[in-house]
């Protein structure tokens, strides 16, 4: 009983605790249907304790919301170590102390007031602050520490003010690297622990492999197929990216097939910087040495963009974007496009200097789980500019529209 | 509160402790001052969904370990595993070694071994829980819960005394869900926005959250389309029940063991006490609705009335709940009431937090504010109605890194900063800023007892939460624990500092700190703030609390949510004690 008895004074002696300061401008919004004493009554019940009847008799004490600061006199406030607060511009003309009986701004350290207009305020032989129509509306007060002002004779002389300084630790925090454990078990014993620590909170990495398109082309002049695949291994930064796509009619050999081997690094929030070699595997085969940015645009659009230097000095680009359209959680709309460019005419491979070839497709996907999605879709292929008359010549038709059929899957 | 009267429920009651095969559900008490443990594997059935459990006693949860202030302790945990384990104790002081982290405090505990936590005499009381801090077990079941009774009289009384652990089953590996998380984002959220959603988001917001690579629905980051929320290791439909007589109060210890969610917890239709945050008792505030970071504790009074009532544990994103009945007579049921709609992220969760109702000037750090640039006389507005309140988002750098201070690493880890990061303390948690009851903020928490330090901090610093939801990476001040497991952050012994985490990232972190108690700068006096060893920091915004450096040893400080701590957001804070420095009362110590 002793500690039940100890809490309730307890209680009873600090009546201004969490008051909640945030509705300066509406004081009857706090006036007290229930006193102070009765919530604390409550709060003990609340607890299991039992609260003697009359606890909160009217004379028991009288609710500290009843204060009046009307006449609050201000005459012996000392504002003159109150270093880092400028009032100059403060308004606080609708601002209603009566709920505040006891103010501590001990806490409010650095505060600028630059724009709050305390017009008319001086800083001794004031007559009474008028605070009654001061507008703090949207203001949060919930953390003053209110707990210890003395009504009577607000002295401000001895608020610390002054913020809480920033920085290091002292010297006798000591330094380098935590060891704590080492005396107690042995460096040793906590090698291998320590490594362990440090792979597992941050260190890991992660091979993925994607077939963005798998997919079956139906079109005029023979149905075809087309593979574009990626994948990578590493940790956040750095990874070794792989990428490799090609295409192709059935009953016949394949019209392209690439592979790309390429150091993969981070140089930005969504963008990672790569580099290295294109192997092509079909036709007159070369090499590439690559250059690229792949990563996530504004928009969310995926963007692959590379440059490629054949070893028979041959430099052409490719820019591929993708955007994902969420029609439901997981039927999903995805517009492609992919423009391939060329700094000069490779007759051989029937390119054309400038623009070569667009493609725009549109694939609507499935996603039965994440990792694995069907989809239907349509997709137009143009031959541009002078690759469009190397087409012709070949007798092909440099624009080709494709029905195709895939998955998408990753693991 | 007396022995008699943790009244458990029979099934967690009085099973076989060490029985092969399939892991039970919910625990048994261990208690006395020789504990065994003995962490296994097994396969685990929750709803008709199997999966992998390691667990502690053979059950998950794992035995509900009751201690008593001022005994010691040795608890002896044997691994059965075929990898290394570990049991840290979450929430109780002690002397760091056994605190139970490889790496930091000791080597942990190899497959066949047995480790014996040697612990003095216990220095405080309340509601606590134990886990594994190796690897990714803890989310496959190694967690329990600790009660400390006091050594005098219990300041809460309470005719009922139960433990409500609420974590997730889930049938996946957690090193899938790893691997999941770091692939695709928002592989497990699927309420994303859509062509066909029914969020209230304009054309216009939803083109500015695609420019800004970020999705609004981005509350959780493994939700219930792969968990199965639990209640003591019960699924919903399990049928948790809490039995009460009329007019009793029952007191609920209610423990967020989850891995990667935050839980809104109510009673529809009833009113109820918060009595304990963190296992400390709080003078006691009356909510209908509190919101539970991943490893945070709340001791909730209640005195249900009719036949029975539904506590409702519901996944922050809505995307499942987990249920318990407090129930007059076996069997008493009401009806569960449906989730409510998923949240959206705000304005305020991107650190720009003029717009929406209560200008937060709280936590008491108003250093260096300035308050030039805001206008003081904004209409009040529902805080949620509009998500974006018709803000013109064009031009925002949502990414200005020349607002970091210069010790915080700019680089491809940080795609945010938040502009205006506010103290967020007297916020409710996301989702339930426009609930039409009282739910349970920061700034409600006043500690029952004093704080026995009531120093002025020598110094304050600041601690940036950052990450990168794309890449999935998460550190504090740009860097991931593997850059700096040399370069713990240090406090001197018995320093007092204020410390101040800035949330540059659109999630709320629960940032925890092994070994300690801090003081949240909520607005209580000095002498009252609340004392916790967890603290979440909403998206966008910042958290402030003291600390008393006062337990020496290398701890580790890290953000709870499991896969976010494996991805980097981990350091060791390293409190030095030279040899001549004397030893200091610390808390709970006479």
């Amino acid at each position: 009983m002793r500690l039940i008895v100890a809490m309730l004074l307890a209680g009873t002696a600090t009546p201004a605790f969490a008051q909640d300061h945030s509705g300066h401008a509406i004081p009857a919004a706090q006036s007290p249907a229930q006193t102070e004493c009765e919530k604390e009554a409550a709060r003990q019940t609340a607890m299991g304790h039992p609260v003697p009847e009359g606890a909160c008799a009217p004379t028991a004490q009288s609710a500290p919301g009843d204060e009046s600061h009307a006449g609050m006199d201000h005459s012996q406030m000392d504002h003159s170590q109150m270093e880092v607060m400028d009032h100059s511009a403060m308004d606080h003309s609708a601002m209603d102390h009566g709920q505040m009986p006891a103010m501590d701004h001990s806490d409010m350290g650095g505060m600028d007031h630059a724009t709050m207009g305390h017009e008319g305020m001086q800083s001794s032989g004031q007559a009474p602050l008028d605070h009654q129509a001061m507008d703090h509306g949207e203001m949060d007060h919930g953390a003053m520490d209110h707990g210890t002002m003395d009504d009577g004779a607000m002295d401000h002389g001895t608020m610390d003010m002054a913020p809480i300084p920033q920085g290091p630790p002292p010297a006798s925090a000591g330094f380098g690297p935590p060891r704590a454990a080492d005396a107690i078990w042995g460096a040793d014993a906590m090698r291998a622990s320590r490594d362990a620590l440090r792979a597992e909170n941050g260190g890991m990495s992660v091979f993925w492999f994607q077939g963005d398109r798998a997919e079956y082309r139906a079109r005029e002049g023979g149905d075809g197929y087309l593979w574009d695949v990626q994948g990578y291994y590493g940790s956040d930064l750095d990874k070794f990216w792989f990428k490799s796509e090609g295409e192709g009619t059935f009953g016949e050999s394949p019209e392209s097939a690439e592979i790309q081997g390429l150091w993969s690094h981070a140089i930005g929030p969504w963008w990672d910087l790569q580099a290295g070699v294109r192997q092509d595997l079909t036709g007159p085969e070369r090499t590439h040495a690559v250059l690229g940015v792949q990563g996530l645009a504004p928009y969310m659009f995926e963007v692959d963009a590379a440059a490629f230097l054949s070893t028979k000095g041959d430099l052409t680009a490719r820019v591929e974007s993708e955007l994902d359209q969420r029609i439901t959680q997981r039927l999903i709309l995805q517009p492609r496009a992919e423009v391939n460019l060329s700094a000069q005419d490779i007759p051989e491979l029937g390119v054309g200097a400038g623009l070569d070839s667009v493609e725009l497709g549109l694939r609507l996907r499935y996603e039965y789980v994440r990792e694995f999605a069907p989809y239907v879709g349509v997709e137009q292929e143009w031959k541009v500019g002078q690759s469009a008359d190397y087409a012709s010549l070949a007798g092909e038709d440099p624009s080709v529209t494709n029905y195709v059929v895939g998955v998408r899957f990753w693991f | 509160m007396g022995a008699g009267a943790m009244a458990l429920p029979a099934w967690a009651r009085g099973a076989n402790l060490h029985g092969g095969g399939t892991i039970r559900a919910g625990f048994d008490e261990v208690s006395g001052r020789n504990i065994a443990l003995t962490i296994g594997e097994g396969p685990r059935v929750v709803q008709g969904r199997r999966g992998h459990a390691v667990a502690l006693n053979g059950s998950v949860p794992g035995p509900l370990v009751r201690l008593r202030e001022g005994e010691p302790v040795r608890i002896a945990v044997t691994n059965t595993l075929d990898e290394d384990s570990s049991v840290h104790w979450h929430g109780l002081l002690l002397p760091f070694q056994y605190d139970g982290v490889p790496g930091v405090s000791f080597p942990g505990i190899k497959p066949g071994e047995t480790f014996v936590y040697d612990i003095p005499a216990l220095r405080q009381h309340g509601t606590y829980w134990w886990h594994s801090h190796s690897g990714l077990q803890e989310q496959a079941g190694h967690y329990g819960p600790i009660v400390v009774e006091p050594s005098g009289m219990d300041a809460v009384q309470a005719d009922r005394d139960y433990v409500l652990l609420l974590s997730e089953f889930t049938p996946l590996h957690p090193h899938t869900i790893m691997d999941k998380l770091k692939k695709g984002e928002g592989y497990f959220n699927y309420q994303q926005n859509t062509w066909t959603d029914d969020y209230s988001l304009s054309g216009e917001d939803r083109r500015m959250w695609a420019r800004m690579r970020m999705m609004a629905t981005d509350i959780l980051d493994v939700t219930g389309s792969t968990y199965t929320y639990l209640a003591n290791g019960r699924g919903p439909e399990e049928g948790l029940e809490y039995l009460f007589n009329p007019g009793e109060r029952v007191r609920l210890r209610i423990i967020n063991g989850s891995a990667m969610t935050f839980f809104n917890v109510r009673i529809p239709g009833v009113k109820f006490w918060v009595v304990g945050a963190d296992g400390q008792n709080v003078r006691p505030v009356e909510v209908e609705e509190f919101q539970i970071g991943t490893a945070e504790t709340y001791d909730i009074v209640v005195e249900p009335t009719g036949e029975a009532r539904t506590i409702v544990a519901e996944s922050m994103d809505r995307s499942g709940m987990a249920v318990a009945t407090l129930a007059s007579c076996p069997g008493a049921r009401t009806a569960v009431p449906p989730l409510r709609d998923p949240p959206l992220l705000t304005m305020a969760d991107m650190g720009m937090n003029h717009g929406s109702g209560g200008m937060d000037h709280g936590g008491g750090d108003m250093a260096g504010m300035d308050h030039s640039v805001m206008g003081h006389h904004m209409p009040a507005q529902g805080a949620t109605a509009d998500p974006m309140a018709g803000m013109d988002m064009s031009g925002m750098n949502m990414r200005d890194t020349s607002l970091l201070p210069p010790n915080v690493k700019v680089g491809p880890g940080i795609d945010m900063v938040s502009m205006n990061p506010v103290d967020r303390m007297g916020d409710p948690g996301l989702g339930l800023d426009d609930v039409p009851h009282k739910v349970l903020t920061y700034k409600d928490l006043v500690a029952l007892e004093p704080n026995d330090d009531l120093r002025r901090p020598s110094r304050s610093m600041d601690i940036h939460l950052t990450g990168n939801m794309e890449r999935y990476m998460w550190s504090f001040d740009g860097r991931k624990f593997t850059a700096v497991s040399d370069d713990p952050i240090r406090f001197a012994y018995n320093e007092r500092v204020r410390v101040k985490l800035v949330n540059d990232t659109m999630m709320a972190h629960p940032i925890h700190l092994h070994g300690h108690f801090f003081e949240l700068v909520n607005g209580a006096p000095a002498d009252r703030q609340p004392q916790k060893h967890t603290v979440i920091v909403q998206p966008g915004g910042s958290a402030t609390f003291d600390l008393t450096a006062d337990e020496q040893g290398d701890w580790a400080f890290h953000c709870h949510l499991l896969y976010h701590m494996h991805s980097g957001m981990f350091q060791i804070v390293t409190v030095a004690k030279p040899p001549s420095a004397p030893d200091v009362k610390r808390v709970g110590e006479d």
